[in-house]
């Protein structure tokens, strides 16, 4: 009965799990550089399809993948700012803000696809895969890893940068203190609100590029929430990696490899498993991810609470 | 409704036509009147129930999950006892949703008391597996074998909850609803119980130290706004649908979300936030019908009203602080 788990097989699953795992990769390393400076932004959800919806729609229109990409991350950020102005500046609750972001996202995507694309059912050409010169020709497992697009690749450069950002820069101790002591960071000086605002928009960008990958990097089409929770999966990603960057790029590719294995075995027949086993699987693990962490004692200490300079 | 209008403008619709279509149409006549109070009862019922959890700082974002659960649960007990009479076997129903929908939302509940597992991620993943757990029992286990769609035998006739007003698909639910919220009202505001539940919310330390069991409150929270979630799904299905489908909720459970932020997390004021919400769904439905702009623009409108709920209290509260 599991005879068809091959070399193939498995080569084919981990490079469909990187390939899967690359939205989560992007979203949830914003989350982590948000979180960081101490703001919980559980819109991820509606960013990812901002960023899904308006890099389908520049690359629709101009054949570039490359500004659709840019589009994506610009409508995120544009959600970030919303997002930031009623969270840091009116100090309103960071998670009914989030909600909201979610409603006006989903909202907002339906209701622009249905009315300008929905009777057109093109699609785009989605970015096309680059070998990596000798890596490549590695049998089973070169073909199925390094015959990627190019976005898959950049994750490992975002993941570099994002630790080097807030590991090796004054500007990511600072932001880390944001999140831990905020009152020492405006004692010294530096404005709380600036970094926070700054650590948003880094990461809402982020989550716009990850829903950017979707339409442009996966599949090649829009549709009506296409990111299927993966804004609020990444949020679990940040939790079980700790609030690391390098972390949440590993948990993301276990994620990925959920996601691939459900695809995977829903397209074995032999299995006589209803396929909705496979497809609440993602979700599943997510909740047991979370439980097998447990506690905050990791968590940034002022996590989801505005700084109100006490 | 001044941005909505707008937006319909920008995107090539007669904006205030389509906007006064909207008002007018949805009381035009009586049976559109009993259709609106149809579709308060669960964003009522959810929304007082997201009241006392978001009181205890519990933040359930699963209420879909939870009506999904109680739906399941309500239809498994009404296709089950043949020859039970109404008197015994709608309230049976109603309670087995309710119980459905707190045993759901009390995984969250109790993973979060166990293991501290973030309630809000919880309960959004415990969403998506209510919805596809139940996609699988209406065209597996629990399909009716005679229809060609994916959906539950019909619920037996004693079963059905009886109508308000005969001719309108309105029923006596919405009597009950009303009923709930005040009741969770007195309950929050007026009880010791309650006083617990809201001094957990707002300060679990100074609770702990007046001796309130903090876990078993924030438990009790989940739960309450989970079994109304639940009652509400029990609604649908003995209520309106009368058969269990893959989506017999067009959102209520995040839209509840909405009616409770507005009514200031206030059960009672939930009764009216409620309404409010259910003549916006209303006028989506008809905008949609009588000018084809999508219906999702009521998403975008409760975000929009989230949003300035928000700015207001945050702003009030400010002001009361320099005051």
């Amino acid at each position: 009965m599991l005879d068809f788990i091959t070399i193939g097989f498995l080569a084919t699953l981990v490079g469909a799990a990187w390939r899967l795992a690359t939205p989560l990769i992007f979203t949830s390393i914003g989350e982590v550089i948000s979180e960081r400076a101490g703001v919980l932004n559980i819109g991820l959800e509606g960013t990812m399809l901002m960023g899904a919806f308006c890099g389908f729609a520049a690359t629709f229109a101009s054949g570039s993948i490359l500004l659709g990409l840019g589009s994506g991350i610009v409508a995120g950020m544009a959600f970030g700012l919303i997002f930031a102005f009623f969270t840091i500046t009116v100090k309103a609750n960071q998670i009914v803000v989030g909600a909201a972001i979610n409603l006006l996202g989903m909202g907002l995507t339906a209701f622009l696809f249905r009315t300008y694309y929905v009777s057109t059912g093109r699609g785009v050409d989605i970015a096309p895969p680059i070998a990596i010169p000798y890596l490549s020709d590695i049998p089973f497992l070169g073909e199925a890893l390094f015959r990627q697009n190019m976005i898959v690749y950049s994750t490992i450069l975002v993941t570099l940068l994002a630790a080097v950002l807030l590991y090796r820069t004054s500007f990511g101790l600072t932001l880390r203190a944001v999140g831990d002591h905020p009152k020492a960071v405006d004692v010294a000086g530096r404005s709380v609100a600036a970094y926070r605002y700054g650590a948003v928009l880094i990461g809402t960008g982020l989550a716009g590029l990850g829903g950017a990958f979707l339409t442009l990097g996966h599949s090649n089409q829009f549709v009506e929430g296409i990111t299927s929770g993966r804004g609020f999966i990444a949020l679990a990603v940040v939790v079980f990696a700790r609030w690391s960057p390098t972390g949440a790029f590993f948990v993301s590719l276990m994620f990925g490899l959920f996601y691939a294995l459900q695809l995977q075995l829903q397209a074995q027949p032999m299995l006589n498993i209803p396929y909705q086993v496979f497809q609440a699987l993602p979700y599943v693990m997510t909740v047991i991810a979370l439980v097998m962490v447990g506690g905050k004692n990791a968590s940034p200490r002022k996590l989801g609470i505005a700084y109100d300079g006490r | 409704m001044g941005f909505g209008a707008v937006l319909l403008e920008l995107n090539g619709y007669q904006g205030m036509d389509v906007i006064n279509v909207m008002i007018i149409g949805v009381f035009q006549d009586f049976r559109s009147i009993t259709e609106i109070l149809l579709k308060s009862i669960p964003l009522i019922l959810i929304g007082a129930g997201l009241c006392v959890a978001f009181r205890c700082n519990m933040w359930n974002i699963g209420a879909e999950g939870q009506l999904y659960a109680g739906a399941v649960a309500a239809t498994l007990v009404g296709v089950s006892f043949p020859g039970l009479t109404s008197w015994i076997y709608v309230p049976l129903v109603l309670i087995a949703g309710a119980l459905g929908g707190a045993f759901w939302g009390g995984i969250a509940g109790y993973l979060k008391v166990r293991f501290q597992a973030s309630e809000i991620v919880t309960t959004i993943m415990l969403n998506y597996i209510a919805l596809i757990a139940t996609s699988w029992l209406v065209t597996g286990p629990m399909k009716d074998t005679k229809a060609a769609y994916p959906q539950s035998a019909r619920l037996l006739r004693e079963a059905w909850v009886p109508d308000l007003i005969s001719g309108a698909r309105l029923h006596i639910g919405i009597l009950i609803a009303i009923a709930l919220a005040l009741v969770l009202y007195v309950y929050l505001y007026r009880s010791s119980a309650g006083y617990a539940v809201r001094v957990v919310g707002i300060n679990p330390h100074a609770a702990r130290y007046a001796g309130m069991n903090t876990g078993r409150n924030m438990m009790i929270a989940i739960c309450i706004s989970g079994g109304m979630a639940g009652l509400a799904g029990a609604f649908e299905i003995a209520g309106v649908t009368h058969r269990l489908y893959q989506n017999i909720s067009p959102g209520y459970g995040f839209e509840g979300i909405a009616v409770a932020l507005l009514a200031g997390n206030n059960p009672m004021y939930a009764i009216f936030s409620g309404g409010l919400f259910a003549v916006l769904r209303s006028g989506s439905e008809l905008m949609q019908i009588s000018s084809q702009v999508p219906q999702v623009l009521v998403s975008i409108i409760q975000g929009i009203v989230i949003l300035s709920v928000v700015t207001f209290g945050a702003l009030r509260f400010f002001s009361r602080r320099r005051g």
